[in-house]
């Protein structure tokens, strides 16, 4: 059979290659070292904080002991995408923060690197296929189709594949993985390191992939689209895995136009886009006070713009970016300015950018005659996400709260249309791909037991 | 400042430091350099008839991230011409008159012996070891501990030796024999001036699973070799203890060996009756510098107990080392949890339910979950108190003592993480008075755990 997932290849040259990673690989002797700082907690406070319940200290034992497939396969057991998760997760507010060493006022142990070592160093050799060869079950003859190819919908697939079922992927963009190939901060993961766990996962089964294929409501299908309906239709049961929408806009003066972008939309071209260039752009505004904008703030500094700052209208004890990824991006020069406002962004006659329009703001908003020019010629948006509604209401049944997010009952993540479950951004509202992966696994359990009828 | 110089059978140290007859005590230049780091003494490599050595030769196990715990060899005697061992033995104690030189023997032939007795003493060897310990190779040629585990045999050599050497004999022996009071007898029957333990103990080291041959590796081969580092420390112990206890052997004065890495270490043997104590494998892995916190630290101790001289020491604790059957069983201690310091990683809760009594209890459960947990005695109350540290999520809770259940068997407290959490408090005994076991034999109410015979033997010598 051949490869089921072909890896795609990015254009040569994109900015994200110049970012080097925050956290480098283990060899075994740095792996075999920190493992044994373990303690090896009894009802450890690490699998607790883990939203996927991964039992650490077990998993970093058989690292200790050189078992170092074990340790994988006991990582995998509860997230199957724990080498992305290695990478990206928040472990500073998750495991790592619940380390009982952190008490002592020890270093915690350095969890997610040794997640890395045990995944990467097993999954390089062989991927999943290799791991589970003698687990994998036969064809069920059951299809489940999942709408969107982030981590919740990669997840979802390969636990359905490794029991038999065949999954279908419909993914309006033309590369798989959703955030995590093109939303994850270079210097924690890179976009052909997503692919390569995606491929890994594509290996379990019957796993197929349909890019540049949006999903819609109504009764006809057309090239590029493929209505709900038909889904409904066609396969036993339906995954929701649509993540969010674009980027939110400001409504400042002057935001039309160019060198205004969605922090997500510019993380992207960043990540996939060898045409994307900075030249010129010395000072930089990111406007926001959350984790997407520390990202793009603190990969703007790392790419080399020389000053860039992150605007947020309200205190600095209010800002929702978790204080370690501040640190982190102040120490590349990220400069934090709180209580403050953009109010227009003043452009030349070309149409290009001089220069933001700054205000003190109290309670989050502008106060008049405060305004200050501050230079810039690049502005990125980092104020929120859109809902991805309309793909949702396409399935009969499916229904949203009020701030836009797919209902599903929290043990089952069944929504209000029996064949029809969700996980991951469009139902938490933005959380981390750890959550993701959590959400697809107790979705998957449910449609197990309902495809079993 | 105490005062650390030893006398052993007359023979003068500046410190009760020596370095043991292996590697490190290999050349000329690396002894001298030994002493002018602070070693008081030096047993020369093993000299004796011409061997050969191989590669590799030592072995080393690790422990979590402590490296070489143990070490073990498969090297032999000196393999330098004996001729060029004694011309730097003489450069030696011409330079380093007040050092302590030792020279470590093994041959076969009394004639042999006589000669090469000769031989060391004219280049002004102040002691004589004779290694009778030696577990691989020398012994598979009738050396070594081949004579150590023949008490008959040991006495015998010693008996030669004794009568030609014009110089104090100290005779080492081996642990791998059933009972270290047989050779430390003979040794003592035979005239011994001292004894010298432990040497090592007869060991594979480990097995290479790829290759499929044990460690350390010679070509597709391997062979058992001399077991030592601080993973033999309370082995060489007890036979140090057993030696200084010995009524045969009990006036000989000991050269502890056996895991010693430092002034602690050295203190313990010394407590237990050593004269002097020799260091090998701490000095392989560290070099000599290591004993200058040695000295220090030795010293440091002694004017805190305000002891004058190491002398005042030995055997301090010996006689509280007694059988078995001395044992107080009134005495009574539970372990004690402190909440102040307890991180929550409840390593005493697995290490009790699974390692011994089942007597610590995780707050917030049910009398149920309690017992499906493995507890077989539930206290009326479980107090929970939380952890009261950083970083720790809410509803972590420090580990409860159930007194009525703990027999005070100090698991909890070996594995706690944080030193001093965990400590174990004196409790009313149950008996009401001191009582031993023997106290019981003698009294009628209870048997030997031995026979009957060693209680009738020990009321007739009663």
């Amino acid at each position: 059979m051949p490869p089921s997932f072909v890896l795609p290849v990015l254009p040569d040259g994109r900015l994200e290659q110049r970012i080097g990673e925050s956290k480098p690989a283990y060899n075994e002797a740095e792996a075999v070292t920190e493992a044994n700082r373990c303690l090896y907690c009894a009802d450890a406070p690490c699998i607790r904080a883990c939203p996927t319940g991964i039992d650490i200290p077990t998993f970093i034992r058989k690292i200790a002991t050189g078992n170092v497939k074990g340790a994988a396969r006991t990582i995998l057991a509860e997230n199957l995408l724990g080498y992305s998760c290695a990478r990206v997760c928040p472990v500073e507010v998750l495991c790592a923060g619940a380390c009982v060493y952190n008490a002592w006022e020890r270093q915690p142990i350095a969890i997610g690197r040794l997640q890395r070592y045990a995944t990467e160093t097993t999954l390089d050799n062989g991927g999943m296929k290799a791991l589970y060869a003698s687990s994998l079950k036969a064809s069920t003859g059951k299809k489940v189709a999942m709408v969107g190819a982030g981590p919740a919908s990669i997840a979802a697939a390969g636990l359905l594949a490794m029991e038999g079922h065949k999954v279908v992927i419909f993914e309006r963009k033309q590369v798989a993985g959703g955030l995590n190939s093109l939303g994850i901060a270079p210097y924690k993961l890179k976009a052909n390191d997503a692919f390569k766990e995606i491929a890994w996962v594509f290996d379990l089964g019957d796993i197929e992939l349909r890019t540049g294929i949006e999903v819609v409501g109504g009764d006809f299908t057309i090239e590029g689209k493929i209505t709900a309906k038909s889904l409904l239709s066609e396969f036993d049961a339906v995954f929701l895995g649509l993540g969010l929408g674009p980027d939110s806009a400001l409504g400042a003066k002057g935001e039309d136009g160019p060198g205004v972008h969605g922090a997500v939309e510019l993380i992207e071209r960043i990540k996939s886009d060898a045409g994307l260039s900075l030249a010129g752009v010395s000072h930089a505004l990111v406007i926001g006070g959350g984790n997407t904008a520390i990202d793009i703030a603190h990969e703007l500094a790392l790419l080399g713009v020389q000053e860039v700052s992150m605007v947020y209208r309200r205190s600095s004890e209010q800002l929702s970016a978790y204080a370690h990824e501040i640190e982190y991006g102040m120490k590349h020069g990220v400069r934090v300015r709180t209580e403050r406002v953009l109010t227009e962004i003043v452009r030349d006659a070309s149409g290009a950018i001089t220069h933001g329009k700054l205000a003190h703001a109290k309670d989050g908003k502008a106060v008049a005659g405060t305004e200050e020019l501050v230079p810039c010629q690049l502005v990125a948006m980092a104020i929120g996400q859109s809902r991805a509604t309309d793909v949702a209401k396409a399935f009969e049944g499916v229904e949203l709260d009020g701030k836009g997010r797919v209902v599903v009952d929290a043990a089952t993540h069944r929504t209000g249309n029996a064949k029809v479950w969700s996980g991951g951004d469009c139902v938490n509202g933005g959380k981390e791909v750890v959550n993701a992966a959590q959400e697809a696994k107790l979705a998957v359990r449910d449609m197990l037991r309902a495809l079993a009828g | 400042m105490a005062d650390l110089s030893i006398d052993f059978c007359g023979v003068k140290s500046p410190n009760p430091f020596w370095l043991a007859s292996a590697p490190p005590a290999n050349t000329g230049g690396q002894v001298m350099r030994a002493f002018d780091a602070g070693w008081g003494g030096a047993v020369w490599k093993t000299l004796g008839n011409p061997i050969t050595n191989v590669s590799s030769r030592f072995g080393g196990i690790d422990y979590a991230n402590a490296r070489m715990m143990g070490l073990n060899n498969i090297e032999l005697i000196t393999d330098r011409p004996l001729e060029v061992n004694l011309r730097e033995m003489y450069e030696v104690k011409k330079r380093y008159p007040k050092h302590t030189l030792v020279a470590s023997l093994m041959v076969e032939t009394r004639e042999d012996w006589r000669e090469i007795i000769k031989k060391v003493e004219d280049v002004g060897s102040d002691l004589l070891e004779l290694n009778f310990g030696c577990p691989h190779g020398m012994c598979e040629r009738g050396m070594g501990s081949a004579v150590g585990q023949e008490p008959k045999v040991l006495e015998e050599i010693t008996r030669w030796v004794v009568e030609d050497a014009k110089v104090p004999v100290i005779i080492k022996l081996t642990p791998n024999t059933g009972d270290i009071n047989e050779p430390a007898e003979a040794a003592a029957k035979g005239g011994a001036h001292a004894i010298s333990l432990i040497n090592t103990i007869k060991s594979l080291m480990g097995v290479d699973l790829e290759r499929m041959v044990p460690t350390p590796r010679v070509a597709d081969k391997s062979t058992n070799g001399g077991y030592c580092g601080p993973a033999v420390k309370p082995i060489a112990l007890f036979m140090v203890s057993q030696v200084a206890k010995n009524e045969l052997s009990r006036g000989l004065p000991i050269s502890g060996i056996g895991g010693i890495s430092n002034w602690r270490d050295a203190a313990e043997f010394i407590a237990l009756g050593a004269t002097s104590v020799q260091v090998c494998t701490a000095v392989m892995h560290y070099g000599y510098r290591i004993v200058e916190d040695m000295i220090e630290g030795l010293s440091d101790f002694l004017d805190s107990r305000g002891m004058k001289s190491v002398s005042e020491l030995r055997g301090k604790a010996l006689g509280s080392y007694v059988e078995w059957g001395e044992l107080d069983l009134d005495y009574n201690i539970k372990a004690s949890i402190n909440a102040e310091s307890c991180i929550g990683c409840n390593l005493c809760y697995t290490a009790c339910m699974d390692g011994a009594h089942q007597c610590i209890h995780i707050p917030g459960r049910s009398k149920e979950q309690s017992e499906a947990a493995g507890h077989y005695h539930i206290p009326a109350e479980i107090p929970a108190v939380p952890v009261k540290v950083a970083g720790v999520p809410a509803g972590r809770f420090v580990p409860v003592v159930d007194d009525h259940e703990c027999i005070g068997c100090n698991l909890c407290a070996l594995v706690c993480p944080v030193p001093g959490t965990i400590t174990m408090v004196e409790k009313p005994g149950l008996i009401g008075r001191k009582e031993t076991w023997n106290d019981r034999v003698d009294q009628g109410r209870d048997l030997n755990p031995g026979s009957l015979d060693s209680t009738v033997a020990r009321r007739a010598k009663r």
